[in-house]
């Protein structure tokens, strides 16, 4: 097992190349170690506070209306010790016609025997728009437990994207639940991308509620496990109002003694909705093995250009 | 000596022979055609040569520079320089065209220079995943683009021309012709007389034996009146 233990920046590095954007005064950006807040930058427009509970730190985010945040806003959240909890209740707002991206970055590099919890609101305004992208790196023991759940409710012609992501070192157990609801001509997008190795379990519950009037949804996952990992995603799509469209996206891919189920639920209220849903579960395609093989890879090359492929 | 020699090649599933006896050799820097109507066997014998899983000679032996290969691992056949084109090439999400064309190439080449000689524009490609939002004709057209990259000694074409209009007929004989010019051998399996008559030679496949050899333009003749020996001049059995 590596010895080796990484401070935060290091640890960021790893998920995220451009570290060095934090020093960047024209960048907003909130570094949290446990329930401590150690760095913060503001920028006009972006209302940012932090505050220590009895039991948590509490993250508000606010875009004020009408703000297009040029740069994107980072939030650095991680445990850098093996040990402990944190607990973060996070609430972003964007208000109506703001527009902004969020990079998450949930580091945990050091954990041997550590839990994270992240309860989220976010509320996307009327015609807001917010990117969400959270990009997780837990170190390479495999001793933590992650369970970020959010509640997302995107107004009239709001968009809201999200992508989470976890595809280096060790998963250990997570449990990602994300509920979105959208109104009328909403766009909602929220894409997972997991890779498991060892004894990790991996738990995806994502569900999409289309509540307004031609609002569109798509939820995406991409799950790969080998060796004795374990997988379950459960997608569900409510189509409930006219014209709403949903889809609903899931491979996984499944290697060794890894095991991995998909449970898609489909759920259409109003006769002028319509949500589909595709699911592929099983090995790595033989074609697409022999594709890269009659390239001169080895079966190993091969497999994990189609994994790391698949999770990009 | 031949570079690519198959010799009394058979391969039977369960009590069906789908090649029986089958004999082929190929020269380097030949193009040799291979016709046959459906189900004679062609992307059979394809996959015999490079090794597919599942695909193991019930008898016979496949050589390539004098060595046997019918157990070599598909992996190490590439390595020796053979490579393949599917008819229905995989996708792949997440892989850059840009990486694709670099995948296992021995030689450094430009991937937007074997995109060019598809027919395709770099610029509007290279970015772009070799996953499903490409077209059928996108796709093999790439998949002939990565075969140029590779630069094989013995190119496994399996029915180049489907799937790709018409008009790219020359494209694809260019890049046929680029690829013996850069010193591969070509086995095109093809339905068309047209990319046929590229080839040095042509070769008639029924019912899992090889029944005619010679110039292309006879054999494809040949094959368009479906007459063969096996089939006591009647329409071929496939």
């Amino acid at each position: 097992m590596p010895d080796e233990r990484l401070d935060l920046l290091s640890a960021l590095y790893r998920v995220y190349p451009d570290a060095a954007v934090l020093m960047n005064p024209q960048t907003a950006h909130m570094v949290i170690e446990g329930h401590s807040l150690m760095s913060q930058q503001k920028v006009p427009g972006v209302d940012m506070q932090a505050r220590k509970t009895e039991d948590a730190i509490v993250v508000e985010i606010t875009v004020a209306a009408g703000v297009r945040v040029p740069n994107p806003i980072h939030t650095c959240i991680g445990l850098m010790a093996p040990d402990g909890a944190q607990r973060v209740r996070l609430h972003v707002r964007l208000e109506r016609g703001a527009s902004a991206e969020l990079l998450a970055h949930c580091l945990f590099p050091n954990a041997e025997h550590a839990r994270h919890v992240m309860e989220a609101t976010v509320e996307v305004g009327e015609g807001a728009e917010l990117r969400h992208t959270e990009g997780h790196y837990h170190g390479p023991y495999g001793g933590i437990e992650v369970i970020p759940h959010a509640v997302v409710r995107v107004d009239r012609n709001g968009r809201y994207f999200s992508d989470f992501s976890l595809t280096a070192g060790r998963v250990g157990r997570l449990h990602v639940v994300y509920k979105v609801e959208t109104a009328e001509n909403a766009v909602a997008e929220i894409s997972a991308r997991v890779f498991g190795h060892a004894t990790d379990e991996i738990k995806v519950e994502d569900e999409l509620v289309l509540a307004g009037r031609n609002s569109r949804g798509l939820i995406k996952t991409r799950i790969a496990v080998e060796d004795d990992a374990r997988s379950e995603v459960i997608s569900i799509t409510h189509g409930n109002a006219e014209g709403a469209r949903g889809h609903m996206d899931c491979t996984e891919l499944v290697r060794d003694r890894a095991v991995a189920r998909a449970e898609p639920i489909v759920s259409v209220e109003h006769p002028l909705a319509k949500v589909t849903h595709e699911a592929a579960v099983g090995t790595v395609d033989q074609k697409q093995l022999e594709t890269l093989m009659a390239h001169g890879l080895a079966p190993q090359a091969a497999v994990d250009v189609i994994i790391m492929g698949m999770l990009r | 000596m031949a570079l690519l020699t198959v010799s009394a090649l058979s391969y039977m599933v369960r009590d069906k022979k789908i090649l029986d006896g089958l004999d082929l050799a190929l020269a380097e820097r030949e193009i040799h055609a291979l016709l046959g109507a459906n189900g004679t066997g062609k992307s059979t014998l394809a996959y015999l040569i490079m090794g597919c899983a599942g695909y193991l000679p019930s008898a016979g032996e496949i050589r390539f520079q004098g060595q046997v290969i019918n157990t070599l691992p598909l992996h190490q056949r590439a390595q020796l320089g053979i490579t393949m084109t599917w008819q229905e090439p995989a996708r792949f999400e997440g892989l850059r065209v840009a990486d694709y064309l670099t995948l296992g190439s021995a030689v450094e080449r430009d991937p937007a220079d074997s995109l060019r000689r598809v027919g395709l524009q770099p610029e509007l490609y290279l970015e772009r995943a070799v996953d499903k939002t490409l077209s059928g004709g996108e796709r093999k057209r790439i998949e002939l683009a990565s075969v140029l990259a590779l630069q094989p000694r013995l190119a496994i074409l399996d029915e180049p021309d489907s799937g790709i209009d018409m008009l790219s007929t020359r494209e694809i004989i260019d890049v046929i012709q680029a690829l013996k010019n850069l010193g591969a051998a070509i086995l095109l399996i093809t339905h068309r007389q047209e990319i046929a008559r590229v080839a040095d030679r042509a070769s008639y496949l029924c019912a899992g034996k090889i029944v005619a050899t010679g110039d292309p333009a006879s054999v494809a003749e040949q094959y368009r009146t479906r007459r063969c020996l096996t089939c006591d001049g009647e329409l071929c059995r496939a």
